[in-house]
């Protein structure tokens, strides 16, 4: 008889080893899906793991799309330390693309050194106070975090479209629901030339340092581990919940933010209605997956920017739907939370007490 | 005279992960006797009560009961057996009546008949000396009387072995003695009763005879009423450990902190709101708080610790109202906090002694310019360590993996080498092995002696009396007058405990030693 049995103590090789079981077990169904499919599996594997990272111009994309999952991923790390379950990157990140545009489009006159800056504060700063609102209401009105903030990305998502069908709808655009080119001096330099790679990777691995140092060698961090793990040790100590739950929302909303300006003033040059094909959800799933670690996250949002260009090899080369790249993002957490069952208990197989009560 | 053997339990194991809680435990408890079942906090006496009345089944061993061996199903069919159980925190809807509690514990036939079952009860309580009205709802019974409920319940059904898990614990002395007459009696009309308590005087008091755990195992049997306390105490503890501290007398000084007609209103429907306490304690002594759970204790030292804020001036140290400062600003005029909870409010589990040491001693040089000094603050903890004797594996373990006492003389430590002007301890020593008792006990003397106040709560009253200079009660949020130990008799303690002081004791106080009330 098997039986799950509670560890003494947590296992610290399960940590870690969990999220590349959970990545076998991925693989693993997905040679059965393809089989099911009727597609060739190891041709399938190839296409979505191998061929998109085949030459130099692959691995600029996979930067490309890191960098905005590293971002909203470090700031969600900093909400999840400290338990607050904001599930609101996507709209901070929205939010942060809206108000971005609004500043590049608003400075299309300009082409001072300044018009960046001011392009990408926009973004982080909209973010920030999206993000806010979720905080307050938790705050003051002990309104559940999880529920304000989904609700919030999807009024974020209809201000977005609202937006590119109304008021920064481009008048010479032939109709079409996107806002006018930015102006050169709006958009980010590159970091490779003749690749869609730009500084904003920088930014999300600078972002990506910043956490580990303020989970390390930070008070700020400290407390809000302690909030975390036991709010009312937080309590005793005095380390305010309220200032702490505000500042893990407001970087956590600024980032995702930077991260949304930081793609409409990239690769897209303007705000269209598709500027995140869901970077902000993917991002909760690379902060479990990353073990809310710098170093974790870092890996993680490498191997699920993989997912979305191996989503989109499979659409070319196997003619596979899209929802590829959400399934397998969704079997991979589905695998990692089963597989961090681990972490706290363990298998085993034992013959029943032979003195055990009949149960009728 | 040879009594014949109701409860026979042989070889008893239980294993838990990374504890083994009874190994191979022996115990034979006779008809018609109170048998003390001793030991310290997680000596196993919990675990081996359940396998008895059938809450988990042994690993390994037997029980027998009146000679035949035994297989419990459950606590139902332990009750029907005739073992009852009285646990220490009660299972008792407060929202229904006397009566319909122990009804529901009763077969559906006995429960039904109302006016019989009315009769029945008010004739077992008079008859054990333990009034009780059965259409009286039990939410508004005092802890005494809930008690008795619990005990009238298991007598209906005809218990002939009650189980009581620290029944005086919750009780005032006087209710105490009620308690004691009842099993006395109980006992002289045969039934067994299996008293679990670690209060060595009690024991001696009341109980033939004791068996003695320690770490799951049995390490001693006695006749209690024949060997001394400090003999019982070694059993207990084993060798090389001191039983109690000598304390010298303090020599206070200047007024350090004095409370004026606090009052704070529980937003929690299950708390308790302080009532216009007011209380003066000068540098350089102990005071000491008595009361029975749950009368404004938690309340009180939050309201100290800055948790819960109160109106300003309600609050002064040193002449300075601080009743508005937050936790930390409290912290940094230096009030040091205790509280009764050590995991989940005083160290957070999951996190090492070096973290835990960071929690509340930030001000202590170890942190600069927001960054962590982490030299220092694995100095400091191992300064800990080292000066109050807390037995770990190293600064990194976790402080889910100490012991209660070990914890407990690390948080000691903590919050004493932070050198406080106040330290405010609740329960200081609940649940502590006797030698880690001893220590705290200590690091509180020598705080006193560096001239910081003390305020001590707590319901160990031994403890009370050894340490304080003046002491007072807490109940339903009022406090009694503090007045020297020496002059408060343990049966005047017990009436204030139970409420029973002048309300407005609060100006003799302030004018000094309360002989007035007399």
């Amino acid at each position: 008889m098997l039986s799950l049995e509670r560890r003494a103590t947590d296992s610290r090789t399960m940590q870690w080893a969990s999220p590349l079981l959970a990545l076998v077990l991925t693989v693993i169904t997905a040679l059965g899906l393809f089989m099911a499919l009727g597609k060739d599996p190891v041709e399938g594997l190839k296409f979505f793991f191998l061929i998109p990272l085949s030459d130099a111009h692959g691995w600029a994309e996979l930067g490309l799309k890191m960098a905005p999952l590293l971002l909203c991923a470090a700031g969600l790390t900093i909400c999840y330390r400290a338990k607050l379950w904001n599930i609101g990157a996507e709209g901070h990140f929205l939010m942060g693309a809206l108000w971005a545009s609004v500043v590049a489009l608003q400075l299309s006159e300009h082409s001072g050194f300044w018009v960046l800056p001011a392009v990408l504060l926009g973004g982080a700063l909209a973010g920030a106070l999206w993000a806010w609102i979720a905080a307050v209401l938790k705050t003051h009105f002990h309104c559940n975090e999880i529920l304000t903030t989904i609700m919030l990305n999807y009024i974020a998502l209809n201000l977005l479209l609202y937006s590119v069908h109304g008021p920064l709808k481009d008048p010479m655009g032939f109709g079409f629901p996107q806002s006018e080119m930015f102006a050169a001096a709006a958009l980010l330099p590159k970091l490779i030339p003749d690749t869609r790679l730009h500084i904003g990777l920088l930014f999300a691995l600078l972002a990506a340092v910043v956490v580990g140092v303020l989970f390390t060698r930070t008070f700020i961090g400290f407390q809000l581990k302690v909030l975390g793990q036991d709010n009312r040790a937080a309590a005793f100590a005095g380390f305010g919940a309220r200032r702490l739950t505000w500042l893990a929302f407001l970087l956590a909303g600024a980032m995702a933010g930077l991260a949304g300006a930081s793609e409409v003033s990239g690769p897209i040059g303007q705000l269209v209605p598709q500027v995140s094909p869901g970077y902000g959800y993917t991002a909760i799933i690379v902060v479990f997956l990353g073990r809310m670690q710098a170093l974790g996250i870092v890996l993680a949002s490498a191997l699920l920017a993989l997912t979305f260009m191996g989503g989109e090899m499979l659409q070319i080369a196997m003619n596979l739907p899209r929802a590829i790249t959400g399934l397998f993002q969704g079997l991979l957490l589905f695998y990692l939370l089963t597989c961090d069952a681990f972490i706290h208990y363990r298998l085993r197989l034992r013959s029943p007490a032979p003195n055990k009560a009949q149960v009728a | 005279m040879l009594a014949a053997e109701r409860l026979k339990l042989q070889n008893i194991v239980k294993q838990y992960p990374g504890c083994r809680a009874n190994d191979g435990v022996q115990l034979t408890v006779t008809a018609g006797e109170i048998h003390a079942l001793l030991g310290e906090n997680g000596a196993g006496k919990s675990t081996l009560m359940k396998i008895i009345y059938g809450v988990i089944q042994p690993d390994e061993g037997s029980l027998t009961w009146n000679g035949r061996p035994l297989v419990l199903q459950g606590p139902a069919h332990a009750r029907e057996l005739g073992i009852g159980m009285v646990f220490q925190h009660f299972s008792l809807f407060e929202t229904l009546t006397v009566a319909e509690n122990i009804a529901l514990s009763l077969p559906a036939a006995q429960a039904r008949n109302r006016s019989r079952l009315d009769a029945r009860i008010r004739e077992v309580s008079a008859h054990y000396g333990m009034a009780l009205e059965p259409r009286r709802y039990v939410n508004t019974l005092s802890i005494g009387e809930r008690q008795r409920v619990e005990i009238v319940r298991c007598l209906i059904q005809e218990s002939s072995l009650l189980i009581l898990d620290e029944p005086t614990s919750v009780l005032t002395p006087q209710e105490v003695e009620v308690l004691f007459r009842t099993l006395r009696q109980l006992s002289s009309e045969g039934c067994s009763i299996l008293f679990i308590s670690h209060k060595l005087q009690e024991v001696r008091d009341l109980c033939h005879r004791a068996t003695v755990l320690r770490q799951g195992k049995v390490t001693g049997e006695c006749r209690p009423a024949e060997v001394s306390t400090d003999e019982i105490a070694r059993m207990m503890v084993g060798n090389d450990t001191p039983l109690s501290t000598q304390v010298s007398p303090a020599e206070p000084g200047e007024t350090l902190l004095s409370l004026n007609e606090l009052s704070y209103i529980s937003r929690d429907p299950f708390g308790t709101s302080l009532d216009k306490i007011n209380m003066q304690l000068r540098a350089g002594e102990i005071v000491g708080i008595a009361g029975v759970a749950g009368n404004g204790q938690d309340e009180l030292l939050r309201a100290l610790s800055g948790e819960v804020r109160v109106v300003d001036s309600s609050l002064q140290l040193g002449g300075v109202a601080i009743g508005r400062r937050d936790a930390a600003q409290r912290r940094r005029l230096g009030i040091a906090v205790v509280p009764e909870e050590r995991l989940g409010r005083g160290a957070v589990p999951a996190m090492s002694l070096a973290e835990n040491t960071l929690l509340t001693a930030y001000d202590r040089d170890l942190v600069k310019r927001g960054l962590l000094k982490g030299g220092k603050i694995r100095e400091y903890a191992t300064r800990i360590r080292e000066l109050f004797g807390v037995r770990c594996s190293g600064i990194d373990s976790p402080a889910a993996s100490l012991s209660g006492g070990n914890l407990q003389k690390f948080i000691i430590g903590r919050e004493a080498l932070q050198q406080p002007r106040l330290l405010v301890a609740s329960h200081p020593t609940w649940g502590v092995d006797v030698g880690s008792a001893v220590a705290i006990h200590e690091a509180l003397v020598a705080l006193r002696d560096q001239g910081a106040a003390v305020l001590l709560i707590s319901e160990d009253l031994d403890e009370l009396y050894q340490l304080c200079n003046r002491m007072g009660a807490i109940c339903s949020g009022h406090l009694s007058p503090l007045v020297p130990t020496a002059e408060l008799s343990i049966e005047r303690l017990g009436q204030w405990m139970a409420g029973d002081f002048p309300k407005d004791a609060a100006e003799s106080d302030n004018k000094g030693p309360a002989h007035a009330i007399a």
